[in-house]
């Protein structure tokens, strides 16, 4: 019903006139005084409100860094959680400011949808999770097996896929949040759960058992996850954009949440122009020019916040994988501060 | 008098201008309202295109590429369209609908009836039937369903056989489907002239009891026309009717009739829940009919269930129609709660993948509200016109 709540208020705000800011998004914010930002809000690694109802995960993370890019404070923020079929039309009407919740840029959401995609945050693929007494060691043994799956996602799309390609019959049962997915995969309703291998490993520590089951090999797909704006304010596009880049050129110039204030200090060009010494990049963009100083002595680099979400520091145990600087052979590079 | 004549002339021309303003003032206002329509649909195009979101209704045919669990017409992701799977979504809620409005009227009237027994037991439980029922909101009760129909069945590898073939677990009842050769329309021809001979055989009898009092028998002669002679006829046919009978796979049962547990959750509670509504407007229209014509029918020599039947029904019938239908409109709307549980009705389907596969939620949503809203009228079409025969017939 809150979707169909979403829905009608998108419908209404457009055949009222009203109109969603266009280009004044950042003014806007800055009028508010806080950022909203759209969230996952039930999965762990992502976007999890803790027992003491502070959000925590590597999407929230992103949504602190910029706080603190505009407000030098990264608790200006308020979390907005969202299901996966109500998150678009809440970006399109103007709820919330950016979508970050484990979203996957594809071509058509990118271009009929009305938004954009500023930049890959995480390199993900589809996977499956099966019990361990079903003794099943490969996606490809899952002929007529029912799974569960999340509705309104890619992961709903890529299963028929999946299945189709490999000549395999297929009982899909769809439910309108992860949560409810989950729950039916439990009780035995299914007999895999899919979605995005970094949220298989979430989802499976919320189980009561979690070591009954497991994570198949297979990835079935690319998921490349990215924070999601409007189309046509190019601003708050590129502000988007740049907050990931800078934690990715932190991470790569050894700038740390630790050492930052330190590397102020540095000879450094490259890091003279990151943090702010010299130039004027954040004010190009309307916002001060030590707006990546702010960023990492607020929420540390992107190495850091991953390894503190998902990776050796959290529950979830991630290898970077795809997602290691390219220097470290990942698919993760920022582009130059210049 | 010259007086008393021009006021009288006047009269009739000051009540055609009246009328004349009232449906001037209905033109504007009729004006008024289309005209704000007609900006708000411009409005929406104008925004919709400013804010690059892809509008109008081309989506229809696209390839869905999404997987449905429950289609009574053939959909398969990888052909079938957007416009196919809107179909399979509506078939599913009038599924739903219709089936759960038989069950809740039955159950209803049972219920209704039963609160007005004498007995005192039968009455206190289907009062408790009713205050339960009523009493705990609907998604509740459709959760308490699905959680207890789903743990309370076996695994898959625990499942139960049933006699006749079919096999129960948790992912649902598989029963055996009938598989019809071509000569079954033969059985069926027959079967439809012993129907309508048996039906014409009653109408006889009846008149000709009104008129001369006599019985004319009408059961031996329907169980010959209904079942003996479609069955012979079977038989000379060489049974003309297979069934394939589902078999375990290793991970879910194929073949056989599927019936998900998800659908069965969702009947289950809509039919108990509205049912419990009906039970009380049952209860109310049969409290209208003046004791009375109990009485009456009683000094007649009637008994109890003749009277119930033949006395106070019909008369309660004229009470309990209206808001019988707004019982069956609210059931109708209520399968709506499906996607709470998984079971793709037109909402989970249409209004919920769809919508977020295109991201069209204007025409999405308008789509969907104008269906919910033409059924509902149909149906209430339907119950006046039920209504009409029920009335008293005025002299």
């Amino acid at each position: 019903m809150k979707r169909l709540a979403t829905a009608l208020a998108l419908v209404m705000a457009l055949a009222s006139g009203v109109q969603a800011a266009r280009a004044e998004t950042l003014a806007s914010i800055k009028e508010r005084g806080e950022l909203i930002c759209g969230g996952n809000g039930t999965l762990a690694g992502f976007g999890l409100p803790d027992p003491q109802g502070n959000w925590t995960g590597f999407d929230v993370d992103f949504c602190r860094a910029m706080a603190a890019a505009i407000f030098n404070d990264p608790k200006k923020v308020k979390f907005v959680p969202l299901t996966a079929k109500d998150r678009f039309t809440a970006l399109q009407s103007g709820e919330i400011d950016v979508l970050v919740r484990n979203t996957t840029w594809t071509l058509s959401r990118d271009t009929s949808l009305g938004l954009d995609f500023p930049a890959i945050t995480y390199y993900d693929g589809q996977g499956f999770m099966v019990r361990r007494a079903l003794k099943v060691s490969s996606a490809l043994e899952l002929n007529d097996a029912s799974i569960c799956v999340q509705q309104g996602t890619t992961s709903e799309l890529n299963l028929a896929d999946f299945f189709r390609t490999n000549h395999m019959g297929l009982k899909t049962v769809t439910f309108a949040t992860g949560e409810d997915a989950l729950k039916a995969y439990e009780s035995g309703r299914c007999d895999a759960y899919t979605t995005d291998s970094s949220g298989l490993y979430g989802e499976r520590q919320k189980l009561a058992e979690p070591s009954g089951s497991i994570v198949l090999p297979e990835i079935i797909s690319k998921e490349p996850l990215s924070p999601a704006v409007r189309h046509g304010d190019n601003q708050w596009t590129d502000i988007v954009r740049w907050t990931h880049y800078v934690m990715l050129d932190a991470e790569e110039l050894g700038i740390n949440k630790a050492n930052v204030d330190e590397k102020l200090k540095s000879d450094d060009p490259e890091t003279r122009r990151l943090l702010g010494v010299e130039g004027q990049y954040g004010e190009a963009m309307g916002l001060t020019n030590d707006w990546a100083y702010r960023i990492i002595k607020h929420v540390g680099n992107y190495g850091e916040i991953f390894e503190r979400n998902l990776g050796q520091g959290s529950p979830l145990k991630i290898v970077r994988g795809l997602n290691a600087l390219w220097t470290k052979g990942g698919l993760q590079y920022g582009p130059p501060i210049r | 008098m010259a007086e008393q004549v021009r006021a009288a002339s006047q009269q009739p021309l000051r009540r055609h201008t009246r009328r004349l303003g009232n449906v001037a003032i209905q033109l504007v206002t009729l004006a008024i309202i289309a005209g704000l329509a007609d900006g708000a649909i411009f409005d929406a195009v104008q925004n919709l295109t400013r804010a690059h979101i892809a509008s109008g209704f081309g989506f229809w045919n696209n390839t869905a590429g999404f997987d449905i669990s429950q289609a009574l017409i053939s959909y398969s992701p990888s052909t079938s369209t957007f416009g196919r799977a809107f179909w399979v979504g509506l078939l599913n809620t009038l599924l739903v609908a219709a089936i759960g409005i038989v069950l809740a009227t039955v159950l209803g009237f049972a219920v209704g009836i039963a609160r007005l027994s004498h007995n005192w037991l039968v009455a206190k439980l289907a009062a408790g039937y009713v205050e339960i029922t009523r009493n705990v909101p609907l998604l509740l009760q459709l959760l308490f369903w699905y959680n207890a129909v789903l743990k309370s069945l076996p695994e898959l590898r625990g499942s139960v056989a049933l006699p006749g073939g079919a096999i129960l677990n948790n992912r649902g009842l598989f029963l055996p489907r009938p598989e019809f050769a071509s000569q079954f329309s033969i059985v069926l021809i027959v079967l439809a002239i012993g129907i309508a001979a048996t039906v014409a055989l009653k109408s006889y009898a009846n008149r000709r009891h009104n008129r001369t009092g006599e019985e004319v028998p009408v059961l031996w002669p329907a169980l010959g026309l209904i079942v003996v002679l479609p069955l012979t006829v079977f038989a000379l046919a060489g049974f003309p009717l297979t069934f394939s009978i589902p078999h375990m796979g290793r991970f879910n049962v194929s073949g056989g009739v599927e019936i998900l547990p998800e659908f069965a959750a969702l009947l289950l509670a809509l039919s108990v829940y509205t049912a419990g509504f009906i039970a009380e407007v049952v209860r109310a229209g049969m409290l209208s009919v003046s004791h009375g014509q109990v009485e009456a029918a009683q000094a007649l020599g009637l008994r109890s269930g003749l009277t119930l039947r033949l006395i106070v029904l019909p008369q309660a019938m004229r009470v309990i129609i209206p808001p019988l239908t707004s019982q069956y409109l609210n059931l109708i709307k209520n399968s709506s709660l499906a996607v709470a549980i998984g079971y793709p009705d037109l909402v989970q389907v249409f209004a919920g993948t769809v919508l977020n596969i295109t991201g069209q939620a204007v025409e999405v949503i308008a789509i969907t509200m104008a269906v919910y809203l033409f059924i509902s009228l149909f149906v209430s079409l339907l119950m006046n016109l039920y209504a009409g025969t029920a009335a008293i017939a005025e002299r």
